[in-house]
């Protein structure tokens, strides 16, 4: 099948300090990545990681530094402009926080109408409300009389945040980017979130790339399909999400999941926390010479780990890690 | 885990507090009666909004003065003989009650340092501040030896400045100096939100470390169910400025009671089980200017009754050291 996107060797540098100055850091680097149609990829890391900047990139927001990011096999930054514009249209975000993505003078009705207007989805009021009505409907928030006219003020967290999904799915996307999209929910209410989302593949086939910090969710989230685990701009584990997490392979990843505490106490409390070598995760600025975990990986071997950077490799099918310890 | 049943350090009984807003009086704090046991890890878990941080900040009279109001009840701190009433502390009294006797770390303490002070003397400050009596060269001992306790390098930190350390290490400056004052009970509002996970297992070592060393009490505020798994000897749910369950850790986990408490276990996805749904509580928490009547949980309640519309539950023990306030488990069903 063909790839619905595709990250091609993708890097991204941001200038540090001022206009003039000549230090950059690349927040992502060499990132390769590819989603086919109806499928879910979770990308995992901590605070720092690149995720957000490759989410970015993925939905044409930020134009990559090096490498091509392909949309049905044509690099979106080579588009014409009509194909861009459906580019646009097809690919959206979700952002984190769902009090800052909403106009707060606007009404719910204004704030979904606008995009239908726009692309000319809808003629008139009418048909703008009964679509509204339709895609409240979609996200949860019955019965649509009672909330087509509220400020986004009068509502809570959870509700902004389905006015925020409903608004994406106002230009019927393929592919849906959401970052962090429960991480300002209360708990109580998050499962609902994923839930919606989760619908909305069955319901009209929408894939998701879904960032986050949290293995919990994104176990929860890409169950039956894939994740990727980055670490300082650079993927270093993707695989099947369930063989990831229950059999991790990449030293970083046991890590994480031998420190990640679990809502169960006899779980939480029988782990054996791998030990590493320093517990400081290093600069961006500084990103260490070759493989970025080496200074804290406890498998280090010297003359090796901190020579090249190890490129990621496939060491079973749908396997792939960059380390060397998997290179033959 | 067993909770060793020693003696009180800590009785809350009947604390209410609401806090002046223009749309009404919120009540924030509902009616908390708590004791806390000598050397127990105890959980505040909640959501936003439950009351937990008011709770903490109500324990060493933080509260903004003129925003909020204790509309009833005590705080008493316990120790041999006396009984001290903290809501009753006022000018010098409290401000050497404060890191003496409890102490607090805050949510985000780690930004709270001066950037422009070294570690060193902003550890001196707080020892001056409360009128610690001992020499600037046993001072400098003191600040060495809880440095080491929570693993950082003393020599290399003392002469630092906070922007030269990661988050994780200055929140582990934040927790050497809440423990400078020697204090009894030491309060930790989420003290790892925002800091990874391998930082995060770090800090949570450190303090049981702490807390055995010590023999500590620490009350942990917190909306991580994960967390009070991993480090709590006993969990109080909280719910709309209330307690609505407590109890020991594995009571609370296996066998919850209260309606809620099973229902947030239920909205949390785990790594390494079956459990293959997860599901939201339906509806959203009450606006507390305007509570509902009775149970403050019946909106949302699969199993409410007729009474629970009507009167609030109060707390009543269902097992030894397991408490729940739902009618429910007046004739002994469990949701």
């Amino acid at each position: 099948m063909e790839n619905l996107l595709e990250l091609r060797d993708v890097s991204k540098a941001y200038r540090v300090g001022g206009l003039l100055s000549r230090i950059f850091v690349n927040a992502i680097e060499d990132i390769q990545l590819e989603l086919k149609a109806g499928e879910i990829l979770s990308l995992v890391g901590e605070s720092g990681c690149g995720k957000t900047t490759t989410g970015k990139v993925a939905v044409g927001l930020i134009k990559p530094t090096r490498g091509k990011v392909l949309y049905k096999g044509k690099d979106i930054w080579s588009m014409k402009k009509h194909e861009f514009k459906d580019y646009r249209k097809d690919v959206q975000m979700i952002h984190q926080d769902p009090y800052s993505s909403l106009n707060p003078v606007l009404t719910v009705y204004q704030i979904l109408s606008s995009p239908l207007f726009r692309h000319s989805i809808v003629q008139n009021k009418e048909q703008a409300i009964s679509k509204i009505e339709e895609l409240l409907e979609l996200v949860d928030l019955t019965p649509p009389e009672q909330y087509i006219s509220k400020y986004p003020h009068q509502l809570s967290g959870g509700e902004r945040q389905r006015v925020v999904i409903a608004r994406t799915l106002t230009l019927n996307p393929k592919l849906i980017v959401a970052d962090e999209p429960v991480s300002m929910i209360d708990v109580s209410l998050r499962a609902s979130i994923l839930n919606i989302l989760l619908d909305l593949k069955e319901k009209f086939g929408v894939s998701y790339i879904y960032i986050t910090h949290d293995l919990l969710t994104a176990k929860y989230f890409s169950k039956d399909y894939r994740l990727a685990i980055m670490y300082l701009g650079g993927i270093v584990e993707m695989g099947r999400t369930d063989k990831t997490i229950m059999d991790p392979i990449h030293p970083y990843t046991k890590a994480l999941l031998s420190a990640l505490p679990e809502p169960d106490p006899k779980v939480t409390r029988s782990k054996k926390t791998m030990q590493l070598r320093s517990l400081d995760v290093p600069s961006l600025l500084r990103v260490p010479e070759g493989c970025r975990f080496h200074p804290r990986c406890p498998f280090f071997k010297e003359g090796v780990c901190d020579k090249e950077r190890p490129r990621l490799v496939e060491v079973e099918k749908d396997r792939f890690v960059a380390c060397f310890l998997y290179e033959s | 885990m067993k909770v060793s049943r020693l003696t009180q350090i800590l009785s809350i009984r009947g604390l209410s507090v609401e806090y002046l807003t223009p749309r009404g009086n919120l009540k924030a704090v509902r009616n908390v009666n708590l004791d806390v046991e000598k050397g127990e890890t105890l959980f505040l878990v909640g959501e936003s909004g439950a009351g937990k941080s008011t709770l903490g900040l109500t324990i060493l009279k933080l509260l903004p003065e003129r925003a909020a109001r204790i509309i009833s009840g005590k705080v008493l701190f316990l120790e041999g003989e006396r009984n001290l009433d903290v809501t009753e502390l006022k000018g010098e009294g409290l401000r050497r009650f404060r890191w003496k006797n409890i102490s607090m770390v805050f949510q985000g303490a780690m930004n709270s340092l001066n950037p422009i002070m070294r570690i060193r003397d902003q550890l001196y400050d707080v020892i001056q501040a409360h009128g610690m009596k001992i020499s600037k060269k046993e001072a400098y001992e003191r600040m060495k030896s809880l440095l080491d306790m929570v693993k950082l390098e003393s020599d290399r930190i003392l002469g630092s400045y906070p922007h030269q350390l990661s988050g994780g290490m200055r929140q582990r400056v934040m927790i050497a100096m809440s423990l400078l004052l020697d204090p009894k009970i030491i309060i930790l509002d989420e003290p790892t939100t925002a800091l990874d996970v391998l930082t995060q297992k770090n800090i949570m070592n450190v303090l049981k470390e702490i807390k055995s060393r010590l023999n500590l009490t620490m009350i942990f505020i917190t909306h991580d169910l994960s967390l009070a798994a991993e480090m709590a000897d006993r969990i109080a749910i909280m719910y709309a400025g209330t307690i609505v369950e407590i109890g020991e850790v594995n009571q609370i986990f296996y066998h919850p009671r209260h309606p809620y408490t099973a229902a947030l276990l239920k909205s949390v996805p785990r790594l390494s089980s079956e459990i293959e749904s997860i599901e939201s509580i339906p509806g959203s928490p009450p606006d507390m200017i305007n509570p509902p009547k009775g149970c403050k949980f019946h909106p949302r309640c699969p199993y409410k009754h007729e009474i629970c519309m009507l009167e609030e539950p109060l707390l009543k023990e269902v097992e030894k050291n397991h408490y729940t306030a739902c009618w429910m488990d007046n004739d002994g069903k469990s949701p």
